[in-house]
């Protein structure tokens, strides 16, 4: 038997998500670990203890009980007040911990002892991405947001017209195309809002534009907001003031603003201010996901919901939690992709590898010592760099081709000359007819379909078998030795002709839909 | 009546009908009636020179024709689809073999006389079609060798081998040049002979030297030759029905060749000149690729087939080896039955022949709309869930792509690595032909199923 997971009941009030499902608990089990559930983690999302006991999980009693014989503890939030306590050296942590903004619970950990993973520093990388829980979160948010924004919105989100009159369309303004903001996108659409996007890089254009909304460009020069990992960076102060009139037009317009704008290790930009709240329509929505952040809206109170100048100001932190069943869904599925990755020989061993790039990100301090913040990440700067190494090589490769065929041409052309110079008709008249075959051949061969390249070389095979007529005019001949041969030669060149025909008729027979 | 133009308004008709023949083939549904019509016109081209041309030996021409069919109809009945390039190879031979035996009757027959240049022309054209003749014979029996297993696909590097072939050229030339000269006196038997025995000395060092990978432009390259042989017998016997066919096979096989060194991204003098690489032999440099791979078993693969949407098939030279394409396309029946978009990719190289694989295919019943050329579904790999790769290496390595000093750098791949799970079936991690390391299989989101293709399929069929 393998190391236990221990799965806790989240401490933290309000959160409702578990960090382990039964259908994810079931898959660690398949990974050689045993698995202890507290009662009751998952009875706000909807997953009994019932529903773990039947996959083979343990039900613990306390929190107290999985933190004394787990090795493993799993967690949706970082572990606050008495959990700390509880912590014991060499045991493994897997949580989201945020250790830039919690310097100091990042050392309580390392001193602890703890082997600490933080869910939140798995790198940006592709293959990361299937336990980048920061996006699964930030998915549900977005999607939540427009939920909420609805609850609090008085009208339909799609237009439409009724024997009781025209219902416009409500109009949805995302800020911030990340993960969230494309889930809000994604949400509003389908729910037949129209839904314009803005965001600071101008490459999510197309993303946004391929899930039909609206990109708002800002007519400014070139400046790109991608920053490292993919996140946004802070823009110059030009670019804000640019920025900021846009958003000051559409607060006239639209009914519903969703604000995801966030920049890494930064207080959220404060986007939407006091005024253009004010310009707002009566009954307009603003829902704000960088709340905890302090807010993009000025106006916004953390975890609140406030309604100012007739505007609804929603400013819930706990978006995933109040999706508790999906959130605890995805997260534990991360928590799965990054255990198998732990796990390389599935006997329920734990081997935390510093050499592999998503776990090093992610390993915030191991064995007493601190080793947050990982080295930089590789992939941003790679594809810039290797493009002005390839350019130089193409230059003369094209340069070549282009005298290559004039040459080909010249040769051919004097060579053609020279044997119109020295050839009798009746040869010239023979090499028409070659040259023009020839070039009836190339024509024709081209329009051949690439999967029947085979029965045309074997009907070729057989067509060049004609070569029996040059065998049947010699077979006349007096001379018997002559004779002997060309009989020989028709005999060969019938099995071609044959074979030839015949295995090309029984390919394609094969040949259909 | 007028039995000379008869016969030429036949060879105009068969021309035409060879013509439709090779058009037909331009796609599925009309590709059965071009094969009738190469059939009728061969028929008529026959017919026409047995009852116009001939005057003598009836017997020994039908009972050859008769021997020589019963022998063509036997073989098409009994080959295997996988042996399909060794019995094309074969088949070359013997229209080399052709030539070079109407060449030589047709030096010994000194009924026509002829004076001067035409003489000389005539001398030259003979002497043409014996040496492509004799190329084509014995680089098509090594050909066949090679691909049937009976010699080792290694390509053979003799020392200096670039030399040695510049010598033979250099000494045909010269046989030509004392041919040419004698043949004007009413000799020139010695030159001639000797230039055959270099043209076959030529034709198997040629494809000798030429590794497995390249089979398929060497394949289609014999099948040019033969034809050329057959356009410079009829600039021999000033034949037009010859020569017009000798040009149109020759020219069909020429665009293959060119179609295939395309595909590999290889220039078609490189595969000629033999071997792969420039550093002569299997190229080790640049092959080492670090880092871990993840086996998967078949009763998972079948699990990860079963829940994907969209599947994609890419076969290679491993599955004719297994024989594994029936199995492939019960398993496809399996996943369309289950509502899953299962389409084949079809790499230009797969296999040793152009076109291969989608004999293979065809055999084992599969629907031609499912099978795709590697410009059509390449595209859509962002798209697939699960690719299978099926004994294919080299055209699924993404260095082709990534590693500008690797040997196969510029070829064309199918992009595998960009959809969401590749399954790679192996028997072992061994390089493929070009000898490249393949970071494919270390890729995160692919998995090996090692083993038979056969026994790993029916395994993940039953799973099924």
């Amino acid at each position: 038997m393998g190391l236990t997971i221990g799965i806790v009941r989240e401490s933290h009030p309000g959160e409702r998500r578990v960090a382990t499902t039964p259908e994810v608990a079931s898959q660690l089990m398949k990974l050689g670990y045993g698995v202890v559930v507290q009662s009751g983690a998952g009875a706000e999302a909807s997953f009994s203890d019932d529903a773990y006991r039947a996959t083979g999980c343990e039900i613990a009693a306390s929190a107290r009980d999985i933190y004394d014989h787990c090795d493993i503890v799993f967690k949706v939030r970082a572990p606050e007040g008495d959990e700390l306590g509880m912590l014991r050296s060499g045991q493994t942590l897997i949580s989201f911990i945020w250790p830039a903004q919690n310097p100091d619970l990042l050392k309580t950990l390392t001193e602890a002892g703890v082997t600490a993973l933080a869910m939140d520093s798995v790198p940006r990388i592709s293959r990361a991405q299937k336990m980048d829980a920061l996006s699964s979160m930030a998915n549900i948010a977005g999607y939540r947001a427009v939920v909420e924004a609805a609850q609090h919105f008085g009208r339909f989100f799609t237009g439409q017209i009724t024997a009781a009159g025209k219902v416009p369309p409500a109009k949805v303004l995302v800020i911030g195309a990340g993960v969230a903001g494309l889930a809000a996108i994604g949400a509003a659409k389908s729910m037949g809002a129209i839904v314009r996007a803005f965001d600071t890089r101008p490459e999510v254009k197309e993303q946004v534009e391929s899930m039909d909304a609206e990109f708002l460009m800002l007519d400014f020069k070139d400046e790109d907001g991608a920053g490292e990992g993919g996140y946004a960076k802070v823009m110059s102060k030009e670019f804000i003031a640019a920025e900021m009139a846009l958003f000051a037009e559409q607060a006239k317009d639209v009914d519903i603003i969703i604000t995801t704008a966030l920049i890494p290790g930064k207080p959220a930009p404060r986007l939407i201010t006091a005024e253009m709240v004010e310009s707002m329509k009566d009954g307009s929505v603003i829902v704000d996901l960088a709340a905890e952040q302090g807010g993009n809206c000025e106006l916004t109170e953390p975890d609140q919901v406030v309604v100012k100048n007739g505007v609804s100001l929603i400013g819930y932190t706990d978006l995933p939690s109040r999706l508790a069943a999906q959130s605890s869904q995805l997260y534990g599925t991360n928590l799965r992709h990054l255990l198998t990755d732990m796990t390389p020989e599935k006997d329920g061993e734990l081997v935390v590898d510093m050499e592999d790039e998503a776990i090093r990100g992610a390993t915030i301090c191991i064995g007493g010592e601190t080793t947050w913040p990982p080295p930089a990440p590789k992939l941003s700067a790679a594809p810039k760099a290797a493009k002005p190494a390839a350019a130089p090589v193409a230059i003369p490769e094209t340069k070549k081709s282009a005298a290559g065929p004039v040459m080909a041409m010249a040769l051919g052309g004097l060579a053609l000359f020279g044997l119109g110079a020295v050839a009798p008709p009746s040869f010239m008249a023979h090499f028409t007819v070659f040259v023009l075959a020839c070039f009836v051949g190339y024509m024709v061969i081209w329009n051949v379909t690439p999967a029947l390249h085979t029965p045309l070389m074997s009907v070729t095979n057989a067509i060049s078998s004609i070569i029996v007529i040059g065998a049947m005019l010699q077979i006349s001949s007096a001379d018997s030795l002559i004779m002997w041969i060309a009989g020989f030669t028709v005999m060969i060149t019938s099995i071609n002709i044959a074979g030839g025909f015949a295995v090309t008729r029984r390919m394609l027979e094969m040949f259909r839909k | 009546m007028n039995s000379a133009g008869i016969v030429t308004v036949s060879y105009i008709a068969a021309t035409i009908l060879f013509i439709l023949a090779l058009g037909g083939l331009s796609n599925q549904e009309t590709a059965r009636r071009g094969n009738w019509y190469g059939i009728i016109g061969m028929a008529i081209a026959v017919l026409a020179t047995i009852l116009g041309v001939v005057t003598q030996h009836y017997t020994l021409l039908l009972v050859a024709l008769l021997i020589g069919g019963s022998i063509g109809l036997m073989l098409a009945r009994r080959v295997q689809m996988t042996q399909m390039p060794e019995l094309v190879a074969i088949l070359h031979s013997l229209v080399g073999l052709a030539a070079v035996l109407v060449g030589f009757a047709n030096f010994m027959d000194h009924s026509t006389a002829l004076t001067g240049v035409e003489l000389t022309i005539h001398s030259i054209e003979t002497y043409l079609g014996v040496l492509i003749g004799a190329v084509t014979f014995s680089g098509s029996i090594i050909a066949f060798g090679k691909l049937s297993g009976r010699i080792s696909g290694k390509p053979l590097m003799l020392p200096a081998r670039h030399f040695l072939n510049l010598g033979l050229l250099l000494v045909a030339i010269w046989c030509g040049r004392e041919f040419a000269q004698q043949a004007a006196v009413g000799g020139g038997m010695v030159p001639l002979v000797i230039m055959t025995v270099i043209a076959l000395i030529f034709g198997i060092h040629m494809v000798m030297a030429i590794g497995g990978a390249d089979m398929p432009v060497v394949v289609s390259m014999l099948n040019s030759y033969s034809g050329w042989a057959a356009a410079a017998t009829g600039f021999m016997l000033s034949n037009d029905l010859l020569i017009v066919t000798g040009a149109l096979v020759g020219s069909s096989g020429a665009i293959l060749s060119y179609i295939m060194c395309r595909a590999m991204n290889r220039k078609f003098l490189a595969v000629i000149a033999g071997g792969f690489g420039t550093g002569g032999g299997t190229t080790v440099s640049g092959g080492e690729v670090e880092g871990e791979v993840v086996p998967i078993q078949p009763e998972e693969t079948a699990e990860l087939l079963a829940n994907a949407k969209e599947v994609m098939i890419v076969p290679g030279y491993g599955m004719a080896v297994a024989q594994a394409q029936h199995t492939v396309y019960e398993i496809t029946k399996a996943l369309r039955g289950k509502g899953i978009n299962v389409r084949f990719g079809i790499h230009p190289v797969a296999g040793r022949m152009p076109g291969h694989m989608n004999v293979l295919l065809a055999e084992a019943r599969v629907p031609y709309d499912i099978v795709f050329e590697m410009d059509e579904v390449n595209e859509d790999f962002p798209n697939i869930d699960v690719s299978v790769v099926i004994g294919a290496n080299d055209i699924v390595n993404p260095d082709a792509q990534e590693k500008p000093d690797s040997p196969i750098a510029g070829m064309p791949v199918l992009e595998v690595w960009k959809g969401g799970t590749t399954i790679v079936l192996k028997r072992s991690m061994a390089t493929g032909y070009a000898g490249v390391g393949n970071p494919l299989f270390y890729k995160d989101n692919t998995r090996m199923l090692f083993g038979d293709a056969k026994d790993s399929l029916d395994a993940v069929l039953k799973a099924l």
